[in-house]
Parts: structure tokens; sequence; C-alpha cells
């Protein structure tokens, strides 16, 4: 899933100094789920920002709401007519989210809570691992379902650097070595002979705008979108 | 000659290869790197320049082998993956070329954590493993790493480095041998203390054929003090420092340790001069360029051949 994490409260309050009506919209699924963006987070941070803005004598009206999701227009639908109401909106989804709600409201300052930190997996209640940056060109195949790109604090894909450090990556003791990792998996599945060979400079795909259409899919006319 | 530079005549002509190493200055003074090569010329074969070590900001690497080759003396160009992309790389290779450098030493490069920028983006566009690939493709294919034709081709001698030690072991040398398949053709390694592992690594490297497709310069830093050695044990990632180099320096009063530690590197570099497999030693005296002189003499390193 996409994980997130809430803003400073100060630089919050820096956003929405000058509005006076603003309406907190949270997202129920990805941020949700890693505690920071769902209905119960949208509540706290309503609840701090009209005890904050009062204590700065600079009081405001909050609205609050929790969409399905921020990043289908299907759910963003639910605002129309109500967003007009306010100065401006404070968006608790990933980065994602927030920009599909920019675009629904154009007219309306959309402001971020929350910082995007990646896409993780959830080790345990509140505790959350980047496991993967999209790059759109898998390899976990050669790479005992390890990525390197993620993983590896360089990137490398002929790894391990000469900074490995006893397992762990030279960074830190805490951050284990992907190469290291993968070396052991491979050896274990008796398939290392998918690292012997060198892997070619990567083309990257992650740096332009991506758009995915599935077969048999196409964009709508643009009078339509 | 797929160069002509002194290192690979050196190499070639099978004689007991020297390199030395220096850091350029954090700032412009080239009085800097002027002194600190005075005392390297004459003694060293080739002189590695780093580049923004340990991802600190420094001058150019491919700046301050220009200062040595204006002070006579033969420039390795170390360039590191971490902060440029490919297009950045092959411009410097050509530039570096057009001016006369010859070598060049392709790494990965400290993460920025380290470094006086610790929240810098670091590139790693490519690794080193490809960047080696890229050099030996302009050289050898006369091609960008995009496949178009170069004009004019840089003949640079092909090095890189080489963590006998880092776990996991047995994995080492398979990574040595990526490298000879890229394209190397010389590498050095990184500063060894723990004799025996390096002697199986070489074995190993012996064993599957690649000391003979690329030359091994065996790394030596010679220990200033016990601190260095303690600090080089417990803070320096991939170091392998035995406890028995820790007991001995702690053996010898404080002021000397310097003198004992000269003594270990230089009992290693007789050992290495033996060993199948090994073509050269790649000294780095850190921050210890004055003492090249007298290592280089008392190694029996002296005087360097002159290969035409």
């Amino acid at each position: 899933m996409i994980v997130a994490k809430r803003k400073p409260f100060d630089e919050i309050m820096e956003l929405l100094k000058d509005h006076k009506k603003v309406l907190v919209v949270g997202c129920g699924t990805c941020v949700a789920v890693c505690l920071t963006g769902g209905e119960k987070e949208v509540a706290v941070l309503a609840a701090e920002l009209d005890m904050g803005r009062k204590l700065a004598n600079n009081p405001v009206e909050i609205g609050s709401i929790t969409l399905e999701r921020q990043c289908d227009r299907e759910y963003l639908e639910k605002l129309d007519g109500m967003a007009d109401q306010y100065d401006a909106l404070i968006s608790m989804a990933c980065g994602v989210g927030i920009q599909f709600l920019a675009e629904r409201f154009p007219n309306k300052p959309v402001l971020p809570a929350v910082d995007t930190c990646g896409l993780a997996v959830n080790q345990d209640v509140g505790w959350y691992e980047e496991r993967c940056r999209s790059c759109g060109h898998c390899l976990l195949g050669l790479t005992g379902g390890i990525c390197p790109v993620t993983m590896c604090a360089k990137g490398l894909y002929n790894g391990p650097c000469g900074g490995t450090n006893k397992g762990s990556c030279e960074i830190s003791m805490d951050q284990p070595c992907a190469w290291h990792m993968i070396h052991e998996r491979l050896k274990a599945q008796g398939r290392l002979s998918a690292i012997r060979q060198i892997k070619p400079a990567e083309d990257w795909l992650d740096t332009k705008p991506r758009t995915l259409i599935q077969p048999g899919y196409k964009k709508p006319e643009k009078a339509k979108a | 000659m797929k160069s002509g530079s002194n290192l690979e005549k050196v190499l070639t002509a099978g004689h007991f290869a020297f390199t030395g190493e220096l850091g350029p200055p954090r700032g412009a003074h080239a009085e800097e790197v002027r002194k600190k090569a005075a005392y390297l010329k004459g003694q060293v074969d080739s002189v590695n320049i780093t580049d923004n070590q340990t991802a600190v900001v420094r001058m150019a690497s491919w700046a301050a082998c220009l200062l040595l080759i204006q002070e006579g003396i033969e420039p390795n160009f170390q360039m590191v993956c971490r902060d440029r992309n490919r297009l950045a790389m092959q411009a410097d290779i050509l530039g570096a070329y057009a001016l006369g450098i010859r070598n060049i030493l392709c790494l990965s490069g400290d993460h920025c954590q380290f470094g006086d920028h610790p929240t810098a983006k670091g590139v790693f566009d490519i690794d080193s493993m490809q960047l080696i690939g890229m050099v030996k493709k302009m050289r050898d294919e006369g091609k960008f790493l995009s496949g178009a034709e170069l004009d004019g081709v840089p003949k640079m001698f092909i090095g890189a480095a080489e963590n006998p030690f880092a776990e996991p072991f047995e994995w080492r040398v398979h990574r040595l041998a990526k490298k000879v398949e890229a394209g190397v053709d010389f590498i050095q390694t990184q500063c060894i203390y723990n004799m025996p592992k390096f002697r199986e690594f070489i074995r190993q490297a012996n064993d599957m054929g690649l000391t003979e497709k690329a030359h091994i310069l065996a790394g030596v830093t010679p220990m200033k003090s016990l601190g260095m050695a303690r600090y080089m044990k417990t803070k320096v990632p991939g170091m392998d420092v035995p406890d028995d180099t820790i007991k001995r320096l702690q053996g010898v009063p404080k002021d000397k340790q310097g003198e004992e530690g000269i003594k270990i590197a230089l009992e290693q570099i007789a050992e290495f001069k033996e060993m199948k497999g090994v073509a050269g030693v790649h000294l780095m005296a850190i921050e210890w360029e004055h003492r090249v002189p007298e290592i280089a003499e008392r190694a029996g390193m002296l005087p360097r051949p002159q290969v035409g």
C-alpha cells in the first residue's frame, strides 16, 4: 500500500493560516490502513486545528469528511457542491489523492496535511517498511524477490558494494544490505547464477509522468473528461 | 596497448607495479595538490586522485589529475557513480582523455550520508559495473553507452576497486569475475590487513583464471597509530582489521606506533611481491604522502621502472 505520515502540526497551521473555513478531507484506503489519514485521524486533526487556531486568536471553521478514496472520480463526486462552501481543502490522502482532489476543484486551494513516503508493507500495526519504488521494470525475478532499487541505499544493479558490512548496509547497522540478503536467498534456492550475469545500465522509465492504458481500453474523448 | 599509460606499460612489461593516492583539497588552492604530489613524484607509477572521497566535496578529480600531469606525474582518475549521471560521466571521460588522462578507476562511491552534504541525492544512474562496461564500450567499440558513434575515442586503462573481505566472502571472487567480464584491466583492492583471508581470495581468483585477465594490485594503508587501527576496525564499513594488528600496535609505545604500522606494511608488501596473482601494490598513505618516499625506499620499490 501507499504509506504517508502526517506533517508537523506547525507546518499545517502555517499552510492554513490565511483561511477561515477549511474542509479536512480524509481518505479511507491506504492512508487509513497506515493510521495517517483515515476517519479517526481526520477527527483528530480537525480538533487540533480548532483548538490551535483559537489559541492563536485566529479561529477557523472546520468541516471534515473522509472519502472512500481520493484517487477515484467516483468518490470525489461526493464533494461537488460541498467544496464550494470552504476557503480551502486540506487533504490527508497520499500525493496522488491530493492532486486528484486539486484537479477536481481547480479554483480552491488544496493543501497537503501529510507527506507521502512510499510503497510499503505492513510489518505490524503502526510499522511500515518501504519495498517498491515503482521503477516500472521489475527485476525481482533475478534478485530472489528482494528489490535492490529500493532496498540498496545506492540502488545498485550489480551489488553488493564494498561498503556491505557483515550483513548490514554501510549507512547503518540497522539497515540490512539488500545484496547480502539477495545472495543468501538465492544461495538457499540454488539460484546464484541469476546474479552472476552483469545487469546492464537501466533504461529508466520513471523520469517522466507515466500513463497506463490496459489492452482493450482507451482514453476518453477530451470533451468528456 | 590499450591506453599507453605508464601504469599499463609497467604492468604489461611484467614489473611489480606501485601506485599511490592523493586526496584533492577542500578548496581551490592548486598549491595543496602540488605540495602533496611532490612527495609522490618518481616514487610510484601512477597516482589515484580521489573523487569527492567519503562523500565530502573536494576539488574535482579530473582537475587535480591535470595538476599532476603538469608536475610530470601520471594520474589515475577516480570516478564515482554517486555524483554524476551517464551524460556527465561520458562528458568527463572525453574531456579527461583530451587533456591527457589515461587511467580511470570506476567506483560506486560512498553514500552521501557519510559526507558534508548528507541529505544530497545520490545519482547512481549507473553502477560501477556498468561504468566499467561503458568506458570499455567507448574505448573498444568507439561508441557512447547509447550506441551512437564517438568522433575520437578515449583510450583509457580501465580499473576498479574490489573489497576481498566483505561478507558474503564466497561472493567476492564472483563479483571480481563480473568486473573482469565487464572489462577491467586492473583492480586495486580495499586496504588489506587480514592476510589469511586475502591469500584465500587470491587463491580463488587464480583458480578462476581472473588474475590472468586483470592485474590485481593489493591495497596497503600503513596504520599511523593504534587509534587509527581501532577506528578502521570499528567505524569503517567493509574494513577487516584482525585483532593481531591491534595487539601489535598496542605492544609498542605511542611514539613508535607509526613506525610499527610502516613495518607491518613493509612485511605485507614483501609477501605481495612473491604472491602468485598479485601484480603490484596500491599504497594509500592517507594524509601521509610525505612518508611515501621512505616506504617506497624501504619496500625496495625504487627506482621505478622506465618502460618506453
